[in-house]
């Protein structure tokens, strides 16, 4: 990658992002210390086990941070403007929605079932900007409903008349109302079947290329949905990045053995899996009022090492394509085998 | 509720426990369930919904069946008129040739220690009163066994297999589990009353596919160890496709396609089936291309 690619078309960059829910037994860091970047258009996944942190680095990168959690510090830059985050810091209002917007998990059911989609969309855009008129919102969700090839009449119906899928793809619409730069997609296809997922996987990609958003941060524990939608892959394991790389990189050759293990443990219909015993990742993720020493994944690692056990792991590689491993320091170049 | 004509081939014992009869028009002698023209409606007139129409399937002993489809296809409609937890609006259930339809009462009673359901969202099908230990020793009950330390050993047992410790979860309260846990527990409550049948819901699709590899291999497993028969329901192909011996696809209230699962899902023949086929992501290789 040359400089300027990495300079200039920067769209995110989150600079060592720590943040934590206030319990009472302590502080759980469900984030800790990660940085990542996203380049514009990019789509980055983000993929883990369910509590691994992904759908609270989701809220920090929004700014949408409420008590019990809080953030304890890091940076974020979004097309060269900077913010500090930290415990006092109120984020500044205007970059919620307009730079930086969230379609939360379950987002289709945060509709309101009184409202018509017409009303609903129009009360999006005036919390944000309060001098719109009610026609001129009006148009500009007609217009977007019609670029993304959505058909109009939905602005006249209630949620429930909606199915499933059409609904979620209103709400990405509507997220994508005040041309934000960087949207945070978590888990926006998990309660979708296939054909719906493919359907909104496919509106997402048409937003990104008509500029609608800038970047998409796709959270979701699917790696094939992944495999469909995005350029890289961040894998998070107990609060952290263990790996990043291209898409491709991280399903063939992955460095990381957290990653192959979760690779492995895909279930797809593809004609091996009818031959081999898919074995899932032993143990759970630790809990992270207390994690581990050393490698956070070592007790659950085939392949850890002594060292891995109370040192830790170095990152391995650059800033788009590393791995946080022992062993992927011991050796440079090779990637772990998938399955078997 | 109805006795369709079709099923007068098959005589129910008084107790409905008798002998199967020899006219069974399955032929199979291993049909352990079967449906026949099964049909449930919902609503009236102009906004009536076949969820389920007419459906005939069988389940072979040690089989598992797994029925895929979309959301709003009828699949868990079907799995309730199988737990008899529903009613048909037309159409039968056998169980060992014995028409089970329209039975109630005690004798439905022993239908469900024969055929016992794990749903799908484990946040929901707990009684957040109950400790672990209480609630399996309340499903303990509909066993005729089940009591003082027999009891305690059976759900020792039934935890270990799907890999929990006793010590660990017999004391908890469900808010004190994981989402992982909570499945396992539902699993093993239902493994305890030593099922023929196993009806499992989307069982595994909450659960992280780390997790859902294993309790799927627990799955089959066990149905070779205590002799049981799964109806597995999924909307996910990959699941299906790793656990089945056979596939029934559905699509809006009917199976439109049904076959051993190589044949199903590597040989589609319906269109429909092609087309749920093709939307599937895969890991080596994009549908978007």
């Amino acid at each position: 990658m040359s400089d300027l690619m990495t300079t200039t078309s920067v769209l995110l960059r989150a600079n060592r992002l720590k943040a934590a829910y206030s319990v009472a037994g302590g502080q759980i860091v469900a984030v800790d210390d990660v940085s990542l970047e996203v380049r514009k258009g990019e789509v980055l996944g983000v993929a883990g086990e369910s509590g691994c942190g992904k759908s609270t680095l989701g809220a920090v990168l929004s700014l949408t941070v409420r008590p019990p959690l809080f953030v304890l510090g890091g940076e974020l830059e979004i097309e060269g403007e900077q913010l500090d985050l930290g415990p006092d810091k109120e984020p500044p209002r205007e970059w919620r929605g307009e730079v930086v917007s969230l379609l939360p998990q379950g987002a289709m059911n945060s509709l309101s079932p009184t409202l018509r989609i017409r009303d609903f969309a129009y009360d999006v855009i005036r919390a944000h900007r309060p001098q719109t008129r009610r026609d001129e919102a009006l148009d500009r969700v007609r217009q977007r409903l019609e670029q993304l090839d959505l058909p109009a009449r939905v602005l006249d119906c209630y949620p429930h008349q909606l199915s499933g899928g059409m609904k979620q793809r209103v709400v990405t619409v509507i997220s994508g109302l005040l041309d934000p730069r960087l949207l945070i997609a978590d888990e926006p296809t998990s309660a979708l079947d296939v054909s719906s997922q493919r359907i909104l996987i496919e509106m997402l990609r048409e937003m990104l290329s008509q500029q609608m958003i800038g970047g998409v941060i796709f959270i979701t524990h699917d790696l094939p949905v992944l495999n469909t939608i995005a350029d890289r892959i961040a894998i998070m394991y107990a609060g952290q990045i263990a790996e990043v790389g291209y898409t491709s990189d991280i399903i063939n050759r992955p460095r990381h053995p957290y990653s192959a293990a979760l690779l492995s443990s895909v279930l797809v219909p593809e004609p091996q899996i009818r031959r081999t015993r898919v074995r899932g990742i032993p143990g759970a993720p630790p809990s992270l009022l207390n994690p581990p020493a050393g490698c956070r994944f070592h007790p659950r690692c085939e392949l850890a090492m002594d060292v891995c056990r109370t040192e830790v792991p170095p990152q391995v590689g650059a800033e788009l394509r590393f791995s946080r491993c022992w062993w992927a320091e011991q050796h440079p170049d090779e990637s772990l085998e998938v399955g078997g | 509720m109805s006795s369709p004509t079709e099923s007068a081939a098959v005589q129910v014992s008084p107790d409905g426990q008798g002998s199967t009869p020899a006219g069974r028009s399955s032929g199979d002698p291993d049909t352990l369930l079967q449906a026949r023209g099964l049909c449930r409606t919902f609503g009236h007139g102009s906004s009536l919904v076949r969820a389920v129409d007419d459906v005939s399937f069988s389940l072979g002993r040690q089989e598992i069946v797994t029925i895929v489809g979309e959301s709003g296809s009828g699949k868990s409609t079907l799995a309730r008129l199988i737990l008899r937890l529903l009613d048909p609006t037309a159409g039968s259930v056998y169980l060992d040739g014995n028409d089970v339809t329209s039975w109630r009462g005690r004798r439905l009673k022993a239908y469900w220690r024969d055929v016992q359901a794990v749903f799908q969202d484990p946040f929901s099908s707990f009684n957040q009163f109950f400790t672990v230990r209480k609630l399996l020793r309340r499903s303990l009950s509909l066993s005729s066994g089940g009591a003082g330390t027999d009891g305690e050993t059976q759900m020792a047992q039934a935890l270990e297999h799907v890999g929990l410790s006793p010590d660990e979860v017999l004391d908890k309260w469900p808010h004190q589990l994981s989402g992982g846990q909570r499945q396992r527990v539902m699993i093993a409550r239902a493994l305890m009353l030593r099922p023929r049948i196993l009806v499992a819901d989307e069982a595994t699709s909450m659960l992280d596919a780390s997790l859902r590899a294993n309790i799927l291999n627990v799955l089959a497993d066990l149905r070779r160890d205590y002799d049981m028969t799964i109806l597995f329901i999924t909307h996910d192909i990959g699941q299906a496709c790793y656990v089945s011996d056979r596939i029934l696809v559905m699509c809006e209230g009917k199976l439109v396609e049904q076959g051993p699962t190589d044949d199903v899902i590597f040989n589609p023949q319906h269109e429909y089936t092609k087309r749920l086929l093709a939307d599937v992501p895969r890991l080596h290789d994009s549908i978007l291309g």
